[in-house]
């Protein structure tokens, strides 16, 4: 073996060391808490492991137990770490006042209180006790939601309970029909 | 997949080079539905930031290319019609007319940019990885150049890439996920195991497996990119991560016969040996001092 | 999903993702599922190394298209014709009548046999129209379309106020066994009625409707043919695109009509999965925010001119079938009454009957658009819905919004919905400013999975459990606690008000347990509810065989009882997987069962089909069902029963009847009730089309599509020259529906970061436009700017002797957030369909040109 067969088996094998701090390389998930969850996106219905430590979400990644994912998730799954920390998320309650051109900011106590003032006011104003033929509706058609294929069922059994059944509220709607 | 990383298995692994216990990657791409899953298993894990390529018209990639900070790309490439312009009806098993592919550094077994390293920051790892030493590297970006795939980026934070600490960047192959046995990011979360993360030797015995299948149903053109063996990579011994193509290289943005460029001349080669050991052993002082 | 209730009996997947993998052939079609399902697909993909055959029926060659062995290109709005010619062909197929098995399943397991009203007449008759057209109303009534010698008939398709589900008198009344012809020669049993109607559907005119050539229509019927029968299993999966269409419902119905003529349906590897698109929506259908439904597809209490349900009994009187599953309905709706009102439903208020809202008209989320508009509707909740974008004619919506009194959006991001009034397109354009909109905009920051606890239902009907692992940050709340504290505060503020309106809000039980700093009310105590419990002692009930209609028990959610049958056992929680039916793993309703209509997977004596395709199976010498799966019938009824005069509910059904929804336990070839627009699914042209109907030229649209035509929401006439182009719109891998969990996040922004439209080459060579260049599409509701994305992916086809173009716009996009683009909906219109009110966005008609807006605003109403 020539000098070039020599430096072609042997070049790039000659050991660089390892600095100190290298050696102490571990994954971050060492000493995580570790919780089981469901990606919020598509109704595949793959199973998510969240590791937290000291109260933060540190890494989702896929379930290897799941029948459905078995440790896999797509790229909307593989984000749901950047969906609960992207910069854009907002932790504060916003308010804009009719025909105002900016936000203002409010506690989340004085708009539970404003809004159900305003769900009070327009009910009352919209509330059909009985219809033109005196049949019992109790209902209005004054207030309307929108939204439930993202949020919880138990969630959903409360718009559902609350708005219809406690409130009259008619059109309560959903992803259903987009 | 095995969670679990055997680093101490004697003996000589097959073809592609690679030492013994060494692992990688097969990215097989006849089973790649381009989802770029890995691209964002991998920002997630590395907790890389977003780049700002914005549209590119080519194809679903607007990730462009692999990058300081984007080090799994998955590339796209539409192939629809025939050569008389017919949109296909019956197509060959598995991925046929638009390729997909997740390019990934290779790892190779002769590493240009750790040949190339003046400081000693790019090593090999006991699993036979390549891997900056972000600690040590210096930013010199000698290891730019010497990479035959375009791997390794230096972080200018130009806006392709906004970390800005102006050192190498690549794959680790989840160094840190290896040391306590996980399986890398990419490789979890591909959802149709195009990407597959385990010991050299046996997914180089998948992939052939895989390359007679697909030759079977009459996939032609199924073959190993990294394999020693069938030549696949003229210039490189091997790659420890290597991939299943069912066209030439080139037409995935693949160099066919990558050379490290260092070794175009002997004495070059030297230079950059001299150096190498020179600046590695000063390295080595240096982290002793430290 | 009517379209699969109507037939079948239940609106959900009758398969579950993990049996794909037991497929011999896998038929996509209305459906991208490798870009919108990539997990779900890996089980295609298991098939397919196990040597089953992928097809991808769709108009784009998309990520699927490049993983099937075959790609079919469709026009878009011709997915019916294609089903309708397979229907045909199969039935005229050597393999369908040489082979015993498909007749003993059609003969068993459907209502092919059955007589059908002599009066009946069909589009072959009636120049395109089923009997019963009224033609002023664009409605049916059904007397004629009812089985022979029944003496009460199914109001269903008078019934104004549609349905997304079906609903109980859906699954039709009998009063007498229908009368049969096992041999299917009568010229009214089922079977040559339906073989009649498809006798026009040849694979020619699947060429003319639809721009698929004959010989490769032929190529995918024989590849279902021959991957169909005793030994081997077709699946069909399909999403929206077969969904959002005026003829959707029927779109889906034809699917079920022939994979129950194929044999498929109950059967591992075959079936029909319906995939869904959010993580839950499943699950709020099952647990409805829906205006007329009820937990567990209950209807709402109607109110109209046909429909009265004045009182408890009139509701139950309509809505009771005798026979079926369906019988039990009264103590589902008492249980429901008593978990809502507790001590103040009562035997003698009719459990509180009155206490429900009764529906009159259309309250579905297109009728919302003008009802706000229009000033009817004063306020409005959106809980992660972002109808700014998401909405059809999403001009009109953001006008909607612009006209409330007052909105509240709960999100994680400023979705546009939130920021319509300082970002809208028309106020960046300055056609409408800010200081000119009244409504007052609460932005109320909410709690993602991870930060809060509760349940999924996915795309199988699979219930699973999501932890708690942190707080919300900041004012972050979950909408349990949103809900919950806000029905306390209402009740608080009417406390003393003795009218009726005061009266419903007290007579709610609304006393859920806290817990924490943040006092979220305890979710499985909402669990519990839904579960059921009996009231006097508030015991766990252990499914819903326990309900009982005279007060002594309560539960939420009938068709989810069973999901925590005793204290601390909540199955939703469950995680213990394995490689068949995993009916350890999360809880599938109803009663855990994982294929519906599983009886099938046997033969009418209960012996499996094949050694290769078993799943449940009668076991004589222990007296039941067993097999890999729970049995979707009574566990003991053996396969001869036979039921006496006079049996009602499931005890009237015989021992091979799998359809158990359904009033006769059969599979509806013929739709005798369920259906707005007819029994049997007939191909219509989407409302705006390029192309005639050559099946029936005098009735080219659907004679039944709901219309709300009015100046902001215009449509194109037939073939109307300035609107030349077919547009379908989709949904990409790297974002989701109306990008508000996508577009803000970075790492998914960065993959698809601008709004593209898709043309071929050939559309931009007659256009003169390059890849990248910029392109305005335009229809009479809005115009939108967009980056060409020139791709041989999009074809050109010959339709009828014509070339049609396809425009393709995925919908991901607004002026929010990293990923921007112009709105997609600003194009489409709000019609319907008549059975789900769902609108149609895969197939419109659109222009489309080279250049910019003028106001560079993104999008903008066409003047």
């Amino acid at each position: 073996m020539g000098i070039g067969g020599l430096l072609k088996t042997y070049v790039g094998m000659v050991p660089n060391p390892m600095s100190s701090k290298m050696r102490q390389v571990r994954s971050r998930l060492r000493g995580a808490d570790v919780t089981v969850s469901v990606c919020p996106y598509c109704a595949v219905g793959c199973s998510q492991l969240v590791y937290t430590k000291d109260g933060r979400i540190i890494d989702i990644e896929g379930n290897y137990e799941s029948p459905i994912n078995g440790g896999t998730l797509c790229p909307k799954g593989a984000a749901t770490y950047g969906l609960l920390h992207s910069p854009h998320r907002i932790t504060t309650v916003k308010y804009r006042a009719p025909y105002s051109d900016h936000w203002e900011d409010r506690p989340l106590d004085w708009a539970m209180e404003r809004i159900a003032q305003l769900v009070k006011q327009t009910r009352d104003a919209t509330y059909e006790e009985t219809d033109e033929h005196g049949t019992t509706v109790n209902r209005t058609l004054g207030i309307g939601h929108l939204g439930g294929a993202t949020l919880d069922n138990e969630e959903n059994y409360l718009i559902k309970k609350l708005f219809a059944a406690g409130l009259g509220i008619v059109p309560i709607e959903n992803q259903a029909r987009i | 997949m095995s969670t679990t990383v055997a680093r101490d298995r004697p003996g000589l692994t097959g073809t592609t080079g690679a030492r013994p216990g060494a692992v990688g990657f097969l990215t097989d791409t006849t089973l790649c539905i381009g989802c770029k899953a890995c691209e964002v298993a991998c920002k997630q894990w590395n907790q890389l930031p977003m780049d700002e390529l914005g549209f590119t018209g080519h194809s679903y990639d607007n990730t462009g290319d692999l990058g300081a900070t984007t080090w799994r790309h998955v590339a796209f490439i539409e192939r629809i019609s025939d050569e008389e312009g017919r949109r296909p009806t019956s197509m060959r098993a598995f991925q046929s007319n638009w390729l997909m592919m997740s390019d990934v550094c290779k790892h190779c077994v002769y590493a240009g940019c750790m040949e190339a390293c003046p400081t000693g920051a790019i090593i090999r790892t006991e699993f036979d990885t390549v891997v900056v030493q972000q600690d040590v590297c210096n930013g010199c970006g000698y290891c730019v150049p010497a990479c035959p795939f375009g791997v390794i980026a230096l972080d200018l934070g130009d806006g392709h890439a906004r970390i800005g600490d102006g050192k190498a960047h690549k794959c680790t192959l989840c160094y840190d996920r290896l040391r306590d046995g996980l399986e890398p990011a990419c490789a979890k979360a591909c959802p149709t195991d195009s990407i597959q993360f385990g010991r050299v030797e046996d997914l180089m015995d998948r992939a052939q497996q895989r390359v007679a299948t697909l030759r079977e149903q009459g996939v032609a053109g199924a073959h190993i990119y990294g394999d020693r063996a069938v030549g696949g990579t003229g210039g490189i011994e091997g790659l420890n991560a290597f991939f299943i193509l069912t066209a030439p290289p080139e037409v995935y943005n693949l160099p066919a016969q990558p050379e490290l460029p260092q070794r175009k001349t002997i004495p070059a080669s030297l230079a950059t040996v001299a150096a190498g050991l020179v600046f590695g052993l000063a390295a080595v002082l240096s982290l002793r001092r430290r | 999903m009517p379209g699969l209730g109507a037939r079948l009996g239940r609106g959900g997947a009758t398969t579950t993702q993990q049996s794909l993998a037991d497929s011999d052939c896998i038929v996509i079609m209305g459906s991208n599922m490798a870009e919108n399902h990539p997990v779900g697909f890996r089980f295609v993909l298991t098939a397919k190394t196990r040597g089953a055959t992928v097809i991808h029926v769709d108009p784009r060659f998309s990520r699927t298209s490049a993983l099937a062995d075959l790609h079919v290109p469709l026009r878009a709005g011709s997915d019916l014709a294609v089903l309708g010619g397979l229907i045909n062909y199969v039935l005229n197929s050597e393999r369908w009548n040489s082979d015993p098995f498909f007749r003993e399943y059609v003969t068993h397991y459907t209502n092919a046999p059955v007589i059908i009203n002599p009066d009946f007449r069909g589009p072959e008759d009636l120049a395109g129209l089923f009997s019963g057209y009224v033609a002023d109303e664009r409605r049916y009534t059904t007397d004629t379309w009812q089985y022979a010698d029944q003496q009460a008939r199914p109001a269903a398709a008078e019934d104004q106020a549609q349905t997304a589900e079906p609903r109980p008198q859906y699954l039709g009344r009998l009063t007498a066994p229908p009368r049969l012809d096992p041999t299917l020669q009568d010229p009214h049993c089922v079977f040559q009625l339906v073989k009649r109607h498809y006798a026009r559907y040849t694979p020619e005119m699947v060429e003319r409707v639809s721009g698929i050539p004959r010989d490769r229509f032929v190529r995918l019927a024989e590849t279902i043919l021959a991957n169909s029968g005793r030994d081997r299993t077709t699946a069909f999966c399909y999403a929206v695109a077969w969904t959002q269409h005026t003829t959707g419902t029927q779109i889906i119905s034809a699917c079920a009509l022939l994979q129950l003529l194929l044999g498929n349906i109950g059967r591992p590897g075959g079936g029909i999965l319906a995939l869904r698109g959010h993580a839950t929506i499943q699950g709020s259908t099952d647990i409805p925010t829906l205006y007329n439904l009820l937990p567990g597809y209950l209807p709402m209490p109607m109110a109209t001119e046909l429909e009265r349900d004045r009182t408890l009994e009139e509701y139950l009187r309509r809505n009771r079938p005798l026979t079926g599953a369906w019988y039990n309905t009264p103590a589902y709706l008492i249980s429901l009454l008593k978990a809502w009102y507790g001590d103040a439903a009562t035997p003698e208020n009719d459990f509180g009957y009155d206490f429900l809202p009764k529906i009159s008209g259309d309250a579905s989320f297109q009728a919302m658009i003008p009802m706000m508009k229009d000033g009817i509707m004063k306020g409005l909740f959106c809980m992660g819905m972002n109808p700014a974008v998401g909405g059809q004619n999403a001009v009109l919506a953001r006008e909607g919004l612009a006209n409330l009194d007052w909105l509240v959006v709960r999100d994680v991001y400023e979705i546009e919905t939130a920021a319509f009034w300082y970002d809208a397109p028309e106020v960046r354009a300055g056609k409408v400013r800010p200081q000119d909109i009244k409504t007052e905009v609460f932005f109320l920051p909410a709690a993602l999975a991870g930060e809060k606890e509760g349940s999924f239902t996915n795309t199988q009907r699979l219930v699973q459990w999501h932890d708690k692992s942190i707080d919300p940050p900041g004012d972050a709340r979950s909408e349990a606690w949103f809900l919950y504290h806000l029905g306390r505060r209402l009740k608080e503020l009417y406390r003393g008000d003795d009218t009726a309106k005061g009266r419903q809000i007290a007579a709610l039980t609304w006393d859920y347990p806290t817990e924490g700093p943040l006092q979220e009310p305890v979710i499985e105590a909402i669990v519990r509810e839904i579960n059921g419990y009996t009231v006097a002692d508030g015991r766990l009930v252990p499914d819903f065989s326990a309900l009982r209609d005279d007060g002594s028990t309560a539960c939420g959610c009938w068709i989810y009882s069973g999901i925590m049958p005793e204290e601390g056992r909540n199955r939703a929680k469950s995680r213990r997987g394995d490689e068949r039916a995993a009916l350890e793993w999360g809880y599938s309703w109803p009663r855990n069962v994982r294929i519906l209509y599983n009886r099938a997977s046997a033969d009418p004596q209960g012996r499996p089909w094949s050694e290769r395709k078993k799943w449940i199976w009668w076991d004589a010498a222990a007296g039941r069902w067993t097999g890999y799966d729970v049995p979707d019938l009574p566990e003991t009824k053996p396969p001869d029963y036979q039921p006496p005069e006079g049996a009602v509910g499931l005890d009237a059904h015989p021992g091979d009847a799998p359809f158990v929804n359904m009033a006769d336990g059969r599979g509806w070839l013929f739709a005798a009730s369920g259906l707005r627009d007819g029994p049997l699914p007939t191909h219509y042209e989407p409302w705006e089309t390029p192309v005639g109907n050559p099946l029936y030229p005098e009735q080219p649209r659907s004679p039944a599509a709901i219309l709300l035509e009015r100046p902001d929401n215009r449509y194109h006439a037939l073939g109307d020259p300035r609107f030349p182009y077919v547009l379908t719109t989709y949904r990409l891998t790297e974002h989701h529906t109306a990008g508000g969990m996508s577009r803000f996040v970075p790492w998914l922004a960065e993959l698809q970061p601008q709004g593209f439209a898709e043309i071929s080459p050939e559309l931009a060579r007659e256009l003169g436009i390059d890849n990248g260049d910029w392109v305005v599409i335009s229809t009479l509701r809005g115009e939108i700017e967009a980056r060409a994305l020139v791709t041989e992916r999009m074809q050109p086809l010959e339709v009828d002797g014509r070339r049609i173009h396809q425009v393709g716009i995925p919908w991901h996009f607004g002026y929010s957030g990293i990923a921007t683009g112009g709105i997609a909906n600003d194009l489409s219109a709000l019609v319907e369909d008549p059975n789900s009110r769902i609108h149609e966005a895969k197939a419109f008609t659109c222009n489309l040109r080279k250049g910019r807006l003028r106001s560079g605003a993104g999008e903008e109403r066409r003047e």
